[in-house]
């Protein structure tokens, strides 16, 4: 290690958006905490590609860096063009639960099926969080929100397992709870060839927390702590038993081409034709 | 044989828009495939890696144009291809990329709607959505090929309007414009003009929202640009709640093209400052104008005609001109009236316009339909 790290040198100097007791401001940290430890003094070799919701701020305009800020779920599309004409780029998509499993969800499993080089930090509050609150693909079921007065009566997914399953190179889960798991994950992410999705489940103590009995963020943190078992333990467990458990470790991490590296397979091809 | 030839050629519409889009720089193209549009996509995947350029196939229409977006911020010329079910998915990034500032072009090949209508028949039902289609205050430009030949050099001028205003550009065809095959003179390239949007110098910081169109960097290159499809000031932060920052931005953007409208006009014209009637049209559907004119003519009814090749911005001043002339304004399309309504907005009181509409099967209005209408106008006069 150099030089300690100070989050400022990434920032610019504005006042952040995040709500008191918000997991976005501790994937921030741990993001930027993961690209100072892998040696990189600013962010030049990075370009952010962010949707719609509190997350997609992460970047958005506070990383001193280019940062896209595109519409509700089309972050991953855009990155993907990003990424193909400038494959030097470090390309890093911030996004919540319902902007990438949500409204995006056929980009997200369509760039880990292509397994193009990007990497996806997903913040799954569980909730819909910046339009106040509404039952989100990833909530548990039987949870009240404001779109569910009743109760929640859709299970959630598991979006990393999918990731893992639709071909990414790699595919983690932690909560904010674990800082240091969650920033190596990022760290191994940055650095893997293919696409990479680390997933960091986050308390939304305003518009969900505090609706289902969990008055503020360390209350979050505890029910993530009991809530929360390693993925080796729940592959031995039923599903009725892990219902509602945040199951948390390495879903994906292995070595297989990338879409740029068939992508320039087919542009040799093409060049022997234009002869 | 990489680059674009110059010389005499026989070619289908959609592949004159592929080479015209590979003459104009374009170097990346997404896409989703769909009739009538996929020869483009198909073409562009043939071709565009020959000429050092990017082509994918994504996962939906919104993908298609988000990905054309990422790469135009990366200083690529890009563009996509759709129809009409397309055309309307992307409207959600047509608004993205449009208050962004990022130049990318549309290709809306229009067949028969609404919804999946008659996919392999042609129509020209998408005229309002390619003005109004997404949310929102703004403007659009779009543009509208009537040939094989106009599908090469409107496509041209598409990128080369998209480059000069940072905006998206539609080139609005239709199924018959892109399917027929007739022959193309591909000029040599020197003598076309191809522009490049302006770039920024190493010390600007304010690339958005500004009066004249602002210099727009890349990513990678030290800018640290922050786009944003909120509304953002100068140097893209986000302004979520201001009045006046608002009112600026959406202002400048409309702007910076309305101001423009007339250098963007473009339109062919026939004897309009002579004529009893008048028609006004653009596409396929003027192709049979031609002959109706000159069998009125004939006949010795005082015929003109003003065909856009620019319909958004509607080209108001050469409509009105042909008006103070002109008793009767027919306006031929094959959709049940859109452009129409800019016609008679503009014509007021000055002439009576006239609709001529037909939708179905992808048949053309032809000349004897155009020119009983027209010997119809003068009978009723």
């Amino acid at each position: 290690m150099t030089e300690p790290f100070t989050i400022r040198k990434y920032l610019r100097d504005l006042p952040l958006p995040f709500c008191s007791g918000c997991g976005c401001l501790t994937v921030m940290n741990s993001f930027l905490r993961a690209v100072h430890e892998l040696g990189h003094k600013d962010l030049s070799k990075f370009v952010f590609c962010s949707g719609i919701g509190c997350s997609a701020w992460i970047p958005s305009p506070y990383f001193k860096a280019d940062s896209i800020h595109a519409t509700h779920g089309r972050s991953i599309p855009v990155a993907t063009g990003i990424k193909l004409m400038r494959p030097n780029l470090n390309v890093v998509i911030f996004g919540g639960d319902g902007d990438i499993a949500g409204i995006g969800l056929s980009h997200l499993v369509h760039a880990a099926r292509r397994n193009i080089d990007v990497t996806v930090v997903m913040v799954n509050n569980m909730i819909y969080g910046m339009t106040g609150g509404q039952v989100a693909p990833t909530t548990p079921f039987g949870i009240k929100t404001t779109t569910t007065p009743y109760g929640s009566f859709d299970p959630p997914l598991d979006t990393t397992r999918l990731v893992a399953t639709a071909g990414a190179s790699y595919a983690a889960r932690w909560t904010t709870l674990h800082f240091k798991q969650l920033k190596d994950a990022m760290k191994t992410a940055v650095t893997t060839n293919g696409f990479a999705f680390v997933e960091a489940v986050s308390p939304c103590p305003t518009t969900f927390g505090r609706r289902i009995g969990l008055k503020d963020a360390a209350e979050m943190l505890r029910w993530f702590k009991q809530n929360a078992m390693s993925k080796e333990q729940a592959d031995k467990m039923t599903e009725k038993e892990l219902a509602n458990k945040i199951v948390v470790g390495k879903f994906a991490h292995r070595k297989k081409p990338t879409f740029s590296d068939h992508l320039q397979k087919a542009l040799k091809e093409a060049e022997k034709t234009a002869q | 044989m990489a680059k674009t030839q110059a010389g005499t050629f026989f070619w289908q519409g959609n592949q004159a828009c592929a080479e015209g889009a590979l003459v104009a720089g374009c170097r990346f193209f997404a896409g989703y495939p769909i009739t009538p549009a996929s020869e483009i996509f198909e073409h562009m995947a043939l071709r565009l890696p020959q000429n050092s350029g990017i082509v994918v196939q994504m996962e939906d229409e919104m993908a298609a144009l988000g990905a054309v977006i990422g790469a135009s911020w990366t200083g690529a010329k890009a563009m996509t291809a759709t129809s009409g079910p397309g055309f309307s998915l992307m409207q959600e990034l047509m608004g993205y990329a449009f208050m962004t500032e990022t130049p990318c072009v549309i290709v809306d090949v229009q067949r028969a709607g609404p919804s999946t209508g008659q996919a392999t028949k042609c129509g020209q039902g998408d005229v309002m959505q390619a003005r109004w289609g997404t949310h929102g205050d703004y403007t659009s430009v779009v543009l509208t090929p009537n040939s094989v030949q106009e599908m090469f050099e409107l496509t041209i001028q598409a990128f080369n309007l998209a480059e000069t205003y940072r905006t998206p550009v539609v080139l609005l065809a239709d199924e018959i414009v892109a399917h027929m095959r007739e022959r193309i003179t591909v000029p040599p390239l020197e003598q076309l003009t191809i522009v490049n949007r302006k770039r920024p110098n190493a010390t600007e910081t304010q690339f958005f929202g500004q009066k004249e169109v602002a210099p727009m960097p890349s990513v990678g290159e030290g800018f640290n640009v922050a786009v944003t499809g909120s509304t953002h000031n100068e140097q893209g932060y986000r302004f979520t709640a201001d009045p006046l920052v608002h009112k600026q931005l959406v202002g400048n953007l409309i702007e910076k093209i309305r101001s423009n409208a007339d250098k963007i006009a473009d339109y062919e014209t026939y004897n309009t400052d002579n004529c009893d009637v008048a028609i006004v049209s653009f596409g396929c559907t003027s192709r049979a104008m031609y002959e109706a004119v000159e069998h009125a003519e004939h006949k010795g009814i005082k015929t003109g005609f003003i065909r856009l090749k620019t319909i958004w911005p509607f080209p108001e001043k050469i409509v009105q001109s042909i008006a103070q002339t002109a008793h009767t304004v027919i306006v031929p399309e094959m959709n049940l009236g859109e452009i129409l309504y800019e016609v008679q907005r503009t014509v007021k009181d000055a002439a009576k316009v006239v609709p001529l509409n037909k939708i179905g099967g992808g048949e053309l209005i032809t000349p004897e339909e155009l020119l009983a209408e027209i010997e119809g106008s003068v009978k009723t006069n």
